[in-house]
């Protein structure tokens, strides 16, 4: 199996915690030597996660917990976002999620207007999880790590 | 001359005769959205004004803040006001374009490298 570093928080179902997650994904992006566009799409791409748990993961009288997982691989990262606070097993849950379509699983997440969508433009990929409650995973690649993708020394990487 | 203060965002009004200028700074999330629109809703609400909205110290605004001014946009148009965004800056920007809001919304971008 690729070895990866994995990092996983979790934070109480409330918007003032996005910030927070935000302000650790810049970190670790950050350590990863993203580049600053790079880490600033990524910033919106957790908002975006994170905002659709706290707002329709839970009744307005009942108190949840979001989870966050990133998953630090040599070329990229993968960030989990899921709305019911049991730990997960990335393996285990990367196994179960398809590619992400436009028609069920979404429309939970379509409510929160242009959030999805933004996922989608700033990640690489994004697949959706809706078997324990939402979860959202999403990568995007560190091309600095890479040849120039217009070089043909592109293909020696792997 | 009002002024409201949470955490990570701060809005000022200045206010002209026919001139509204509110004043942004800091970030536009989920968190402190609600805080913008509740100084933005009366101004658009009020027919035939001018009201520029400065997002110069704006430097990161997600879904949230665009539904803010999805909302400011409509009541604009229903009160005969005009509602621009001015100084926003490029990661802002983006934003906007890449949900093709830029096309519906009147919005200056801020000058590249600022206004020193």
């Amino acid at each position: 199996m690729e070895a990866f570093d994995y990092i996983e928080m979790k934070v109480p179902a409330k918007a003032e915690y996005i910030g927070v997650m935000r302000l650790t994904l810049s970190g670790i992006a950050n350590r990863m030597s993203f580049s600053y566009d790079a880490i600033e799409d990524l910033k919106v791409a957790i908002s975006e996660a994170v905002t659709n748990a706290v707002e329709h993961a839970y009744g307005e009288n009942e108190s949840g917990e979001i989870t966050v997982g990133f998953g630090l691989y040599e070329d990229r990262i993968e960030i989990m976002v899921a709305d019911r606070g049991g730990s997960f097993n990335l393996e285990e849950v990367k196994s179960e999620t398809g590619p992400y379509r436009s028609d069920e699983p979404v429309e939970k997440i379509r409510e929160g207007g242009f959030g999805l969508f933004l996922i989608e433009a700033l990640m690489d990929e994004v697949k959706i999880n809706n078997k324990y409650g939402v979860m959202v995973i999403m990568t995007k690649y560190n091309r600095e790590e890479e040849v120039d993708m217009d070089d043909d020394q592109v293909s020696t990487i792997q | 001359m009002t002024e409201g203060v949470i955490m990570n965002l701060s809005v000022r009004i200045n206010e002209d005769s026919n001139l509204k200028v509110l004043e942004v700074s800091g970030e536009i999330d989920a968190y402190t959205a609600p805080e913008l629109k509740e100084s933005l809703m009366p101004l658009v609400k009020e027919s035939g004004k001018q009201i520029e909205v400065d997002l110069e110290d704006v430097q990161y605004m997600d879904s949230t803040g665009l539904g803010v001014f999805v909302s400011a946009l409509k009541a604009s148009k229903e009160s005969g006001s005009h509602f621009t965004l001015k100084n926003v800056q490029e990661r802002v920007c983006r934003i906007f374009e890449i949900t093709g809001l830029s096309e519906i919304i009147d919005i200056k971008a801020a000058i590249r490298g600022g206004n020193e």
